[in-house]
């Protein structure tokens, strides 16, 4: 089978689950990966949480679902949503289409930063999508 | 466990970069371009789908007719020869074996029955045990099969092999030739649309497929993976074995009276069918739309009435890539299952309020 090689963005951290951190001090960008939407396939509806809310790491903090699949959204670090993008769930094919920019899900104001030693950097991240 | 199996397009579906699933036990795309694409191509233009999973078993002998007589609920004997009928293999509880089609090639002789892909082990298994002196073997592994589904399907077609296809009624199916080889084409299909599913042998499926993709560049085809497929027979409420329809799931709740002949003849489950539908059915199978956004009601989800008791189960769920609406179809009390009723399905833990509506979901205009 051909091997399609997939956009990893080296400043974002990432989980084994598929999701991308990006981290500016103490305030984070979350979204999911574009191997993660590819194997979704067409995006067409997701669950964000609300602003305030908290969320806690590697628990689940929303859903996408594809017409195949739904799928968990897992939070790659614990803290408190500060931001949702509703242009996404109003759009969900934007998910598919700029995974990492315009598809971007919630902000979040980070807890600690220790959480970070658990994700993943893009080269471990790429080799992890590589191999499947 | 034996290991994954392939079909003889499994190098084609390779050379189109279709992303591939295990479905069970084969090893089948589940997309080309893209779910939503392939949908709408093959209700637009034309779609090309590698069905050759699909088993088949041949019942020949004097004793066939009187076999499939007793093993299926529809009436074979209506069958003359290039007709073919849907039916089912039920058991004695009236449970459904299987759902299949029944292709009579020589009226009281000779017979194919296409199977589904799961099913083909215990269906042979099934027919042996109850065989009533047919000779019977599992051709499974000898076709292959192609569907050519849309509106342009059979302009298609009749460009590979000649306009005698379009003289093909629903149903019926005609012997033609293709390379050096026989094909059986037949009027049949699962998307609603307009088309014919082509039975070729293994050895000459791959070259089947190139044609039917090279001419059918002009017709707008596309392949199809198994993604749309579902899809698109959802928007049709065709039942699925293993969803809509299993072991233990009744003809007439399942909406399939219509392949039941009862009055015709007498065949395995036929007592219990009829004691089941005279008592009355309990719970049917009816198609229902979501309100509003909320989510894909899935295969499993509880329906629930508006004062809080569970009345059913979603069997099949998608977003209608047609209507762009969520639909499903589902098993719910018959005294739910009027069209306009409404209830709650649950997903993850929320309701989203549905109404029952008419099926099939999507209206195909034929020519």
């Amino acid at each position: 089978m051909s091997n399609p090689s997939f956009n990893v963005p080296e400043e974002n951290y990432y989980t084994k689950d598929h999701e991308w951190a990006q981290v500016d001090e103490n305030v984070v960008t979350i979204g999911i990966t574009d191997y993660a939407q590819d194997s979704l396939g067409e995006i067409v509806y997701v669950e964000l949480p609300e602003e305030g809310q908290k969320v806690t790491q590697g628990e689940p903090f929303g859903v996408v679902e594809s017409v195949k699949a739904v799928s968990d959204l897992l939070a790659p670090v614990s803290g408190t949503v500060i931001e949702v993008n509703t242009s996404v769930v109003d759009q969900p094919g934007v998910l598919n289409d700029d995974p990492f920019n315009e598809g971007w899900l919630m902000r979040i104001e980070m807890d600690t930063e220790k959480e970070l030693a658990n994700l993943m950097r893009s080269p471990e991240y790429k080799k992890l999508t590589q191999k499947k | 466990m034996s290991s994954v199996r392939t079909t003889p397009l499994v190098e084609e579906h390779i050379k189109l970069n279709a992303k591939m699933v295990d479905f069970a036990g084969w090893l089948m795309p589940v997309e080309y371009q893209g779910l939503r694409y392939e949908h709408l191509r093959t209700r637009s233009h034309v779609g090309l789908f590698d069905v050759s999973h699909m088993g088949e078993i041949r019942i020949t002998g004097p004793k066939s007719l009187t076999s499939l007589q007793w093993l299926t609920t529809n009436d074979v004997s209506r069958l003359g020869s290039g007709q073919a009928q849907y039916s089912l293999f039920t058991n004695r509880e009236g449970g459904i074996v299987d759902d299949i089609i029944v292709y009579c090639i020589d009226p009281q002789k000779d017979y194919l029955v296409c199977v589904n892909a799961a099913n083909v082990e215990k269906d042979f298994a099934w027919i042996q045990t109850h065989n009533q002196g047919a000779e019977i073997s599992n051709e499974s592994d000898q076709w292959g099969q192609i569907a050519v589904q849309g509106p342009n399907a059979l302009g298609l077609v009749s460009r590979v092999f000649s306009s005698v296809v379009t003289s093909l009624k629903p149903f019926q199916f005609k012997t033609l030739p293709f390379a050096h080889t026989q094909v059986l084409v037949a009027r049949t299909g699962y998307t609603g649309e307009d088309g014919v599913e082509i039975f070729v042998p293994q050895t000459s499926t791959a070259s089947l497929w190139q044609t039917l993709l090279s001419q059918g560049e002009l017709f707008g085809v596309t392949p199809v993976g198994l993604g749309a497929r579902d899809t698109l027979r959802t928007e049709m409420k065709y039942s699925l074995y293993g969803h809509e329809i299993d072991d233990s799931t009744h003809p007439y709740e399942a909406g399939l009276g219509w392949v039941v002949k009862p009055e015709a003849k007498d065949f395995l489950g036929k007592k219990t069918i009829l004691e089941k539908k005279s008592a009355g059915l309990n719970r049917r199978l009816v198609g229902f739309k979501a309100q509003a956004k909320g989510g894909i009601p899935r295969t499993g989800y509880s329906l629930f009435s508006f004062d809080n008791r569970e009345i059913g189960r979603v069997t099949s769920g998608t977003l209608s890539p047609s209507l762009n609406e969520s639909i499903g179809i589902g098993y719910v009390d018959t005294a739910w299952s009027e069209e306009g009723s409404q209830f709650d399905v649950e997903i993850r833990g929320r309701r989203l309020p549905v109404n029952v509506v008419k099926t099939p979901f999507v209206s195909i205009k034929r020519s």
